[in-house]
């Protein structure tokens, strides 16, 4: 640590740091543009200009850019130094020439860095006499809206996109005062993470365009902290919400999870909440008779008959949180309860569980993987199935160039630098899977398998790590980098479909121990809830529950959240339903259409993760809390409590919850869920001077008078029983611990930036604590277990079938929201040309899968090895059989282009 | 008369200086004696002991920045920078065009100092007489055994090669050439890490002006003290002095460093014309500041033009005489920065326009005292080295500073009569530029 000094004031400071840094980190306001926390320093806009003396005697000093200057013992600096204040009010007052006066109509207004910077700054009368310079938009795609007008060429958006998200397609244009950030055409940006433009931008360039579309201001939004539903790395985000609409999610900060960035499929595949499919109605039919609305308590009685009698099955998902999968299952008992994965899936997700449990590797937070210097990813499509992994993984081959960068004594905040010395120079990333990955251009070697050998390859590196098999094999290479790496990781998961391929990497992992490293091992699982279900557990595996129901040993059945028709064969599907309308009942409680609420004889219409609370558990084995935004319109309610008025009313004693926290409490009591009662505060916590933390913002508008359009008088503000947010604008942020704070707001900083005001460092953890708590650790001090390959007979006619997942379309809930549905592409199978060519079909082609009842246009990817079919996962396919699979070329296959274009 | 070392193959050729000439006028005995016969320490010692300072503006003694080239392993570059873009500047043309193997061998002995197997001509794109010329060097260097894997038949490797510039002014700035030459958008880089610790694609790499190397064969034919004794002051060797503006023979003349500007204007540039009179001058180029009257007996050598508040920069001076408005020309100074600013940093890419559009509008009479004010506001925020990104903007405010100091009276005068006291008739100022934007 140095001791230096700004204004009089004496601090320390990490050494080395730059003084931008070191001032944010003090919590003192300094003006900037250009610097990023994630992104380091260019020192482009100037606007962090402070005076830095050269001893005790100096009184004149000099300008230097406090995001280029490097912390030292005993300097001396100044903020507040007229030559100092003045030359950043000139920096705004030159980059207010061009910048327009729309701040009223702009959607930044109100949370616009370049606003706050501007009040902060002093500027405030125009001199400047020329015309405004005036642009051409471009069309970006459905995500993100372009006003060039207001850009302020802090080089921010290209910065990212480019140079920290890998995006090849946004680009610095022009010179002198004519710099343009677009694409050379118009377009779809393509970058999956082409939504955080919207919070790197300090103005209104880079807009929310579904937000846009329907808009709030900043202060009018309420919000709670949430968890991103997408995937299942869990990242925090801040859903905003105003007349019981979800308007967008914005990044919320965790210094181990996300950091600063989301992915798209998590920015813009919230809108199914708002969607025309939501299920808003408790439903009843007879037959195939449409169905009838019915009320509230006429929906519970149902349950509520249900809850008393064995003769039911309920049916959780890993898209519903761990209290209301819990609730079911107290509801109907643990051995009705099935946990809703498909069978084999629950296989996988246990074995991730098994895996972690035994010690094999040290689990990794998702930001902890950023500091790898050699990576194996085994299997898995990462941007796809957990696509903020890989905006880490793009970072962690960095560590090469900061490396080099070290070496030569450039500051690693210090980008440009970086990045110009080090020439793009990677650390080694090792990727096999079976079709080319977003992540191939930066992998030091690549190979395309399918599942079964890529389980074999990984196991050969297991091998070759434990000094077995050729050195000058691939394996023997790849073995070679992760034994002589600092900080090796493993990355797989359940995406490919085979537990081979887990156990492989597991191998490796425990193999690495053995040699003496310190491995990381991250196993993705594919929603946001896998884990968590995994864990709470149930009796009954989805193909027995539904055989139960098939074969009349259980007449009725629960579904909770879940299409069962993406998790086991339909055909199955079809007739456990079918028995069991025409047996008992079937009630599915979902909060959106889908083809089981079809099937169903009784709908209850359950809330949106944004409408309720809960804990979800991600990838890590993080249990984090999401709380309630807004309140969902009756008789939409959460899950848990139709679950516990059902059981209360049945005159369970296990189920007397008055509250959530009550769900909790007895959830907790289950082994290896202890820890959930500590995962986030409870609804009795209370902010700073004993109050409620206040949804709506200190200045949200029209409080009396927004609902007058219904009733003039002020509508009683709803008393939140369940968590300590208040639905109105009382209370209070301060003091309130990271995990459990509405909204980053600070004086002076109105906009996502101020959000250091709330970290414990720049950049580091927020005050309090990173959120969340890890369910399980692994093994400490065991010896590392060993996971041999086992054998497994591939013969037979056919096709082997493997899941595709895409980050646009394979998520259920995401991909019914409107923008992702733009982006989004339709059902593929992927063959080799060969396989194409023995069925006879070309590019663009139906090819049928008759055990599905389906088909899908063929793409031909010569990666795909021959006799294995890829299946894009979504809608087409959800479930897909293990075995070989027949397919053929489908004569009368329309693309969903051609059905458009006929109609 | 004195010795002449980088044009006096040039005389004695009466122009063009073709191989053959060159090697039969004692071509190339330096850069086989440094390479045969002398180690990289010896050349760099040699030429740190003859002074020799940068030609391209800065005046950096060269043997003390070939010094810093660390000695590690691997790739390193030599690249000379002949972007020659500062207006009213015209030297290193002359000798690309006319004696290019001058330049071939210069690079050699550099290239051999610093250890570098890889050096690069960087061309200012429109020097077409200077590429054909260059490359038709570099061939014959090649054929003769003096660039190539065997440099004078020794282990000493060296290729080199022309880059044309696409054309910006900023490629002038060593860094952002080097950004260029990668391939990548001109903006100047951060310093450190400095180009000789890392450069050219992240290795060591040396940046020198063409004037700069074509001195260096001259330094080991003949030595250090041969070299110092050319000056006339405390620099070493000769300068290619420049004039332009209204002179009666403007002109190059490579004379001792050191002559006087009286004398470089009188007996070499034959005095003003008739019915002009001096009122201030560029030294080096539009990006220093004015010199006038006053200054007419300092000897242009680095230290003296700078403790008069200017820059020598490249030597080759603009004049200004009675018949120009100063408004309008720091006017067409300020259009030419602005047009050149890479566009990185915010005073310079916005802050030039803003003081191009201040003297257009004193220029053409709209101007006020308070924009006389804004104007001198803007010049000290946007010139003080350290507020930018580089010196691309600190130099474009230097003629303006000086103007301002040096001409102020013609700028009320401007306020005071809404109008331009040099022009009779109506007319834009920024008409009269060529529009090119």
């Amino acid at each position: 640590m140095a001791r230096i000094e700004v204004d009089g004031i004496v601090f320390e400071a990490r050494e080395g740091e730059n003084l931008l840094q070191a001032c944010l980190s003090q919590h003192l306001d300094l003006p900037y543009f250009c610097w990023h926390p994630s992104l380091g320093s260019v020192g482009a806009c100037r606007q962090c200009a402070v005076i830095q003396y050269d001893d005790e005697e100096d009184e004149r000093g000099r300008l230097v850019m406090a995001c280029m200057t490097p912390v030292q013992e005993g300097a001396r600096f100044s903020v507040d130094a007229p030559g100092a204040a003045g030359f950043r009010a000139s920096v705004i007052e030159w980059l207010m020439e061009n910048h327009p006066h729309d701040c009223p109509v702009c959607e930044e207004g109100g949370e616009c860095h370049l606003q706050d910077m501007t009040v902060m700054s002093g500027h405030t009368t125009r001199r400047f006499h020329g015309r405004k310079k005036t642009w051409r938009n471009q069309d970006l795609g459905p995500f993100i809206g372009h006003e060039m007008n207001r850009c302020i060429t802090c080089y921010r958006c290209t910065r990212f996109y480019h140079d920290y998200a890998g995006g090849k397609d946004l680009q610095a244009f022009g010179s002198r005062s004519r710099m343009y950030f677009g694409r050379t055409a118009d377009g779809v940006l393509e970058s999956e993470f082409a939504g955080n433009l919207v919070e790197v931008c300090p103005t209104g360039v880079f807009t929310d365009k579904p937000f846009s579309q329907s808009y709030s201001r900043k202060w009018d939004l309420g919000s709670a902290p949430s968890i991103c539903p997408g995937c299942a790395v869990g990242c925090n985000i801040s859903p905003g919400e105003r007349f019981g609409r979800l308007k967008r999610i914005h990044n919320r900060y965790h210094g181990e999870v996300n950091g600063y960035f989301l992915c798209d499929r998590g920015r813009f595949g919230s809108h199914f909440v708002n969607a025309e499919n939501r299920l808003r109605r408790c439903g009843v039919r007879v037959g195939d008779e449409e169905f009838q609305e019915i009320e509230g308590l006429e929906a519970l009685a149902v349950l509520t008959d249900l809850a008393g009698g064995g003769n039911v099955v309920g049916i959780g998902s890993p898209r519903a949180s761990i209290e209301d999968n819990f609730a079911l299952m107290q509801l109907v008992g643990e051995d009705q309860f099935c946990a809703g994965f498909s069978s084999d899936e629950a296989v996988l997700n246990e074995l991730i569980v098994d895996i972690y449990r035994s010690g094999a590797g040290r689990v990794p937070t998702p930001l902890e993987i950023e500091n790898s210097d050699a990576v194996l990813v085994l299997g898995e499509d990462v941007l796809n199935s957990a696509p903020r992994l890989a905006l880490s993984l793009r970072q962690s081959v960095r560590n090469e160039s900061l490396r080099l960068a070290e070496g030569a004594r450039i500051p690693l905040w210090q980008d440009a630098g970086v990045r110009g010395h080090a020439q793009g120079a990677l650390s080694e990333l090792f990727s096999l899977t079976v079709l080319p990955t977003g992540l191939d251009d930066i992998a030091a070697h690549v190979e395309h398998l399918p599942p079964e050998q890529i389980a074999r390859h990984g196991h050969a590196i297991a091998q070759a790590v434990a000094g077995v098999g050729a050195e000058e094999s691939a394996s023997g290479r790849i073995a070679a980098a992760l034994k002589s790496a600092k900080r090796p990781l493993i990355v797989s998961g359940t995406g490919c479909g085979d537990g081979e391929v887990m156990r492989a990497a597991a191998a490796v992992s425990s193999a690495l121990r053995h040699a003496g490293s310190d491995p990381a091992l991250l196993l993705t699982a594919l929603e946001v809830n896998s884990l968590g279900a995994t864990l709470l557990g149930g009796g009954l595996g989805l193909d027995e529950a539904l055989k139960r129901l098939k074969n009349g040993a259980a007449d009725n059945v629960i579904v909770l959240e879940n299409d069962l028709y993406r998790r086991a064969d339909p055909s199955l599907v079809d007739a456990a339903l079918e028995a069991s309308r025409r047996n008992g009942r079937v009630l599915v409680a979902d909060l959106i259409e889908t083809r089981t609420t079809a099937n169903a004889t009784h709908l209850i219409p359950v809330a949106a993760y944004a409408e309720t609370l809960g804990t979800f558990v991600n990838l890590e084995g993080r249990a984090q809390r999401f709380y309630q935004v807004f309140e969902p319109r009756a008789p939409v309610t959460s899950a848990w409590q139709w679950l516990g008025e059902a059981g209360r009313a049945a005159g369970r004693n296990d189920m007397r919850w008055q509250h959530f926290d009550t769900v909790v409490e007895t959830c907790a009591s289950r082994p290896g869920l202890e820890a959930l009662r500590e995962v986030a505060p409870g609804a009795d916590y209370r902010g700073a001077g004993g109050l409620r933390i206040p949804r709506e913002t200190h200045r949200a508008s029209g409080r009396t008078a927004r609902n007058a359009h219904i009733d003039v008088h002020e509508r009683k503000t709803p008393v939140d029983t369940e968590s300590p947010f208040s639905f109105s604008m009382e209370g209070a942020q301060g003091g309130a611990v990271g995990s459990a704070r509405s909204a980053v707001w600070a004086p002076g900083w109105n906009s996502n930036q101020s959000v250091f005001k709330f970290q414990d460092e720049v950049g580091g953890a927020l005050i309090g604590g990173s959120s969340g708590i890890r369910l399980f650790e692994p093994a400490h001090g065991v010896p590392a277990p060993s996971y041999a390959m086992s054998q497994t007979s591939d013969e037979g006619e056919g096709f082997r079938l493997i899941p595709l997942h895409r980050i646009f379309g394979s998520d259920e809930l995401s991909a019914m929201s409107p923008p992702v549905v733009e982006r989004g592409g339709a059902a593929e199978v992927v063959l080799n040309r060969a396989d194409a060519g023995r069925l006879g079909a070309r590019e663009g082609d139906g090819i049928r899968c008759d055990l599905l009842s389906a088909s899908a246009a063929l793409r031909v990817d010569d990666a795909m090895a021959v006799g294995h079919a890829g299946l894009v996962v979504g809608e087409t396919f959800g479930w897909l059989p293990r075995g070989r699979v027949v397919l053929s070329r489908d004569p009368d296959f329309r693309s969903s282009q051609e059905l458009i274009a006929r109609e | 008369m004195s010795e002449r070392p980088l044009t006096e193959r040039i005389d004695a050729a009466g122009g063009f200086v073709d191989g053959g000439r060159y090697e039969e006028m004692g071509g190339y005995v330096a850069a086989r004696q440094a390479v045969t016969s002398m180690t990289p320490q010896e050349v760099c010692g040699l030429v740190k002991d003859a002074n020799l300072r940068g030609r391209g503006g800065a005046g950096f003694p060269t043997g003390v920045k070939w010094g810093f080239v660390p000695d590690v392993p691997g790739r390193k570059y030599l690249v000379c920078n002949a972007d020659e873009m500062e207006p009213g500047t015209f030297k290193d043309r002359y000798l690309m065009e006319n004696d290019p193997h001058l330049l071939v061998e210069g690079m050699i002995i550099a290239a051999y100092a610093i250890g570098a197997d890889r050096a690069y001509v960087f061309l200012r794109g429109e020097y077409h007489e200077s590429y054909r010329a260059l490359t038709a060097a570099i061939g014959e260097a090649h054929a003769n055994g003096c660039l190539g894997e065997s440099v004078f038949g020794t282990t000493y490797a060296l290729e080199l090669a022309v880059h044309r510039s696409g054309g910006r002014y900023i490629c002038g700035e060593e860094t952002a050439l080097l950004n260029a030459l990668e391939g990548k958008r001109a903006q100047p880089r951060t310093k450190p890490p400095f180009p000789p610790a890392s450069g050219a694609w992240g290795r060591p790499t040396i940046v020198n002006n063409v004037e700069t190397l074509c001195n260096v064969p001259a330094i080991i034919r003949r030595g250090a003290e041969w070299y110092q004794s050319l000056g006339l002051g405390e620099d070493s060797g000769t300068k290619i002095y420049g004039v332009s503006g209204r002179v009666k023979r403007p002109g190059l003349w490579e004379l001792p460093m050191g002559t006087p500007i009286r004398e470089i204007i009188e007996q070499h540039a034959g005095g003003m014309c008739d019915g002009y009179r001096l009122r201030g001058l560029l030294p080096g180029g539009a990006s220093t500041d004015f010199l006038v009257e006053e200054h007419l007996d300092l000897a242009m050598e680095y230290g003296a033009i700078q403790a008069a508040g200017s820059r020598m920069g490249t030597g080759t001076m603009i004049l200004m005489d009675d018949h120009v408005c100063p408004v309008d020309m720091a006017r067409n100074l300020q259009h030419f920065f602005a047009q050149e600013s890479c566009g990185f940093c915010t005073p310079c890419r916005e802050g030039l326009p803003w003081v191009e559009q201040l003297l257009l509008d004193i220029e053409e009479g709209r101007g006020t005292a308070e924009d006389l004010e804004l104007l001198d506001h803007n010049a000290a925020f946007i010139g003080a080295p350290g507020n930018t990104f580089c010196l691309h903007a600190t130099g474009a405010i230097e003629p303006l500073m000086s103007a301002l100091k040096y001409f102020r009276e013609d700028f009320e005068a401007h306020i005071r009569e809404h109008g331009c006291p040099y022009r009779s008739g109506p007319g834009s100022a920024a008409e009269a530029d060529d529009g090119a934007n």
